[in-house]
């Protein structure tokens, strides 16, 4: 399909673009920007005028539920939310029931997030077999089926000779480290920061060095194996500036945050709100600036959007009892877009860090718009309000802590491919 | 959302006594006074006033407590109510139920009120806003949050032997990490204006930012105790004697334990309460319970007319929702 996006302000931060431009698309590549190339002619014509054309959105954690868990979301359902904001590519850590562990799993996903047809959907493969933490998984195998990288989700390899092994075998087969920094021993049964809000609330807390042990004891081990870790989901300032500081140092190491982390605080539990019961927690104000700071300085290469939905009994219970984790495709934009209305960073940043940004730490080929790209685009209306709502969520998950929100930015168009896979009429 | 919401009206009457915390000075004192009115009771020869004649409250255990659930129960029934158990520790939610379906079944049999004890923080707030709104609920200790009827007994207890609490020092000593006590008396003591409210531990058994309830930590008994008038010991679970939060109960005791040297630190005429049940030779010296100072029993009593007072108001408040609230 040939299309021509007209008028549009084209951002691509990998090519250092931001101007207003056409952009034409056929067999599925970018194949001009600004003139109509030579003997192109468009089936259809997208007018993009006041709208922002840019990549399609990478999101480097997104738990999409299937299989295992299909009362709560299902590949299709879930990549269909993900078009729907704008969000081309997803990366799906590998703690599915089964765990992402051996390659049918892989195909399993691939077959019906093809069958859907909505996202791109990207595996990691389990570190350890079946998350265990004892023994290696067939990393190589998952390599060879299609995973872009390994990680044990959100389960700690306590023992740290099989931490070191594994880094080493990761690395062997060049796969990247996908590692969600937390002590297992210091966040044992937490529910929330262990600070004033946990004291008086009487939650069991989860202190900052449930994360900074874990990265401390990565770093030392990524010093001798000299793997690629990315660390996912920082929560901490101090978390922050280790990962800044192992970087200076030359480390090959890299992190992302999730847009939740960069706008709420402890403060947001109120009264025991369940649907701010998140892992990592929510922490104090002085973590989450620097957590901004640390996207505005590129420290953290990626927002994403740590996408956990659920069903509405999750949420339903006393605070500790209720399952952590928010619906989040549909706030990802929203959210990274208020952090250029807050001074934060400008928009080119901030759209870069939901595009070449993730991109680029999972190494592969999306993310941007030069010509021969891939036409993975979302187009949206940066003037466009949208209340967080029921009725305005795509995913099927509800449960998130900004219900009633008002957030900036409604996704108009977005093209897998360049194949429309999601169209908005605007009023 | 602030606390005060869910528990009080839209006129600030008490509908639920969840917490203390967002109460005003105005609702700890009618609460007070009328626990004192209501403990002449339990003088008379028959031990029971009408006022929630007609009024089925229920008890909904959902965490082993024996004493707590009968002080309750007492409290109902010298106000005439009919009282219902339910221990669900042992029962439906083992067998799959949620939270909400247990609540719906019992709600469903046209109570008045549940009393709600759950290990689980938060959960008699969490029963409160999802309940019919006919029934009130009250906290009998949820988590390590809120225990606001044992607060109040404290004060009471407190209030008959010190008077004001403006010049009072209080100290509150033990496990305050895990003590849903601790927590509610804390917010008692500064609603009601104490001069001086200190916590007392290791630091393994003090919650982090301690400071932020409005206390001033100590870390050495010795120093916690100098010159209170109030001593608060807190109950120590037996599981966390010995472990990674304390080396032994013996070290314990050693250096937590509220021995007669210790307690003459203290103002002279100090008091020591205790929640209950005592571990004798851990948390305090047998010669204190027994001793002059030791007003645990008063608690007790103490205990029922302030259970009394809390089911009589917020029964009241939403019997006559017009009238003015002083």
């Amino acid at each position: 399909m040939r299309i021509s996006l007209r008028n549009g302000r084209l951002i691509d931060p990998a090519h250092g673009i931001d101007t207003v431009t056409d952009l034409h698309l056929a067999d599925g590549h970018v194949v001009g920007i600004g003139k109509t190339p030579d003997g192109f002619s468009a089936e259809r014509v997208i007018d993009a005028s006041e709208h922002i054309v840019c990549p399609g959105f990478v999101d480097l954690c997104a738990r999409l539920r299937e299989p295992g868990a299909e009362h709560k979301g299902t590949i299709a359902s879930e990549t269909r939310a993900a078009a729907a904001n704008g969000i081309t590519t997803v990366v799906v850590p590998p703690d599915t029931d089964p765990v992402i562990d051996e390659s049918a799993v892989v195909e399993l996903i691939r077959r019906q997030a093809g069958a859907a047809g909505f996202a791109r959907v990207l595996t990691l493969g389990a570190l350890t077999r079946g998350l265990g933490g004892e023994i290696l998984a067939e990393m190589a195998a998952l390599k060879e089926a299609g995973c872009v990288g390994v990680s044990n989700a959100q389960v700690a390899v306590p023992n740290s000779l099989v931490m070191k092994r594994a880094l080493e075998y990761a690395a062997s087969h060049e796969l990247t480290v996908h590692l969600q920094a937390m002590d297992p021993w210091l966040s044992a049964s937490g529910q929330a920061h262990d600070g004033q809000v946990a004291a008086r609330l009487g939650l069991v807390g989860i202190p900052v060095a449930a994360e900074t042990a874990a990265i401390g004891r990565e770093l030392a081990l990524i010093e001798e194996t000299r793997t690629h870790v990315h660390f996912g989901r920082l929560s901490s300032a101090r978390a922050v500036a280790m990962i800044a500081r192992a970087r200076e140092r030359g480390l090959p190491v890299s992190c992302d945050v999730a847009a939740h982390q960069l706008h709420l605080t402890e403060i947001d539990l109120g009264r025991f709100d369940s649907e701010a019961h998140l892992l990592p927690p929510l922490r104090t104000m002085r973590d989450r600036d620097a957590l901004r700071r640390g996207v505005a300085s590129g420290v953290i290469g990626a927002i994403c959007s740590d996408h956990q939905p659920h069903q509405a009994d999750a949420k339903l219970d006393p605070f500790g009892m209720t399952e952590p984790g928010a619906s989040a495709l549909d706030t990802l934009l929203g959210l990274t877009l208020k952090l250029v209305d807050e001074d934060v960073c400008d928009l080119v940043t901030a759209i870069e860090r939901l595009t070449a940004g993730p991109a680029r730490l999972l190494g592969i080929d999306a993310g941007h718009l030069g010509i021969g790209a891939v036409a993975d685009v979302c187009v949206f209306n940066p003037q466009a309000y949208r209340i967080i709502d029921a009725g305005s969520m795509a995913s099927r998950g509800h449960n998130t802590p900004f219900f009633g929100w008002e957030l900036r930015g409604v996704v108009c168009h977005t093209l897998l491919a360049g194949c429309p896979v999601y169209h908005h009429d605007e009023l | 959302m602030t606390p005060a919401m869910i528990q009080l009206s839209a006129d600030g009457r008490l509908q639920h006594f969840l917490t203390i915390e967002g109460l005003q000075r105005k609702h700890l004192i009618e609460i007070l006074d009328t626990a004192e009115t209501l403990s002449g009771v339990a003088e008379r020869r028959v031990k029971k006033v009408p006022t929630l004649h007609g009024k089925t409250v229920v008890n909904l255990f959902f965490e082993n407590s024996t004493r707590t659930r009968t002080t309750f129960e007492l409290a109902a029934k010298r106000l005439s109510a009919d009282v219902l158990n339910v221990n669900i520790a042992t029962s439906s939610t083992n067998k799959g139920e949620t939270l909400l379906d247990t609540i719906r079944n019992i709600e469903a049999m046209q109570v008045d009120m549940f009393v709600v004890r759950h290990a689980v923080s938060g959960a008699a707030e969490f029963i409160a806003r999802h309940v019919a709104p006919h029934i009130a609920v009250l906290n009998a200790g949820d988590g390590r949050h809120a225990h606001p009827t044992q607060a109040m007994l404290d004060m009471m207890t407190i209030r008959r032997h010190k008077g004001e609490f403006a010049n009072l020092r209080v100290a509150i000593v033990g496990d305050v990490l895990h003590s849903r006590v601790a927590r509610s008396n804390i917010h008692a003591l500064n609603v009601l204006g104490t001069g001086e409210v200190r916590i007392v531990g290791p630091k393994t058994l003090l919650p982090a930012d301690a400071e932020g309830l409005g206390v001033h930590v100590y870390h050495d008994l010795a120093h916690g105790l100098r010159d209170v008038d109030v001593v608060i010991m807190l109950r120590l679970q037996r599981e966390r004697m010995s472990g990674a939060l304390l080396p032994s109960a013996a070290e314990y005791f050693q250096q937590y334990g509220l021995t007669e040297e210790r307690l003459a630190l203290a103002a002279p005429d100090a008091i020591v309460l205790h929640p209950g049940p005592i571990n004798r030779g851990v948390e305090m010296d047998s010669a204190v319970v027994d001793g002059p100072r030791a007003v645990i029993l008063e608690q007790v009593t103490n205990g029922i007319a302030v259970r009394m007072a809390v089911m009589s108001i917020v029964l009241g408040n939403r019997a006559h929702p017009q009238e003015d609230f002083a």
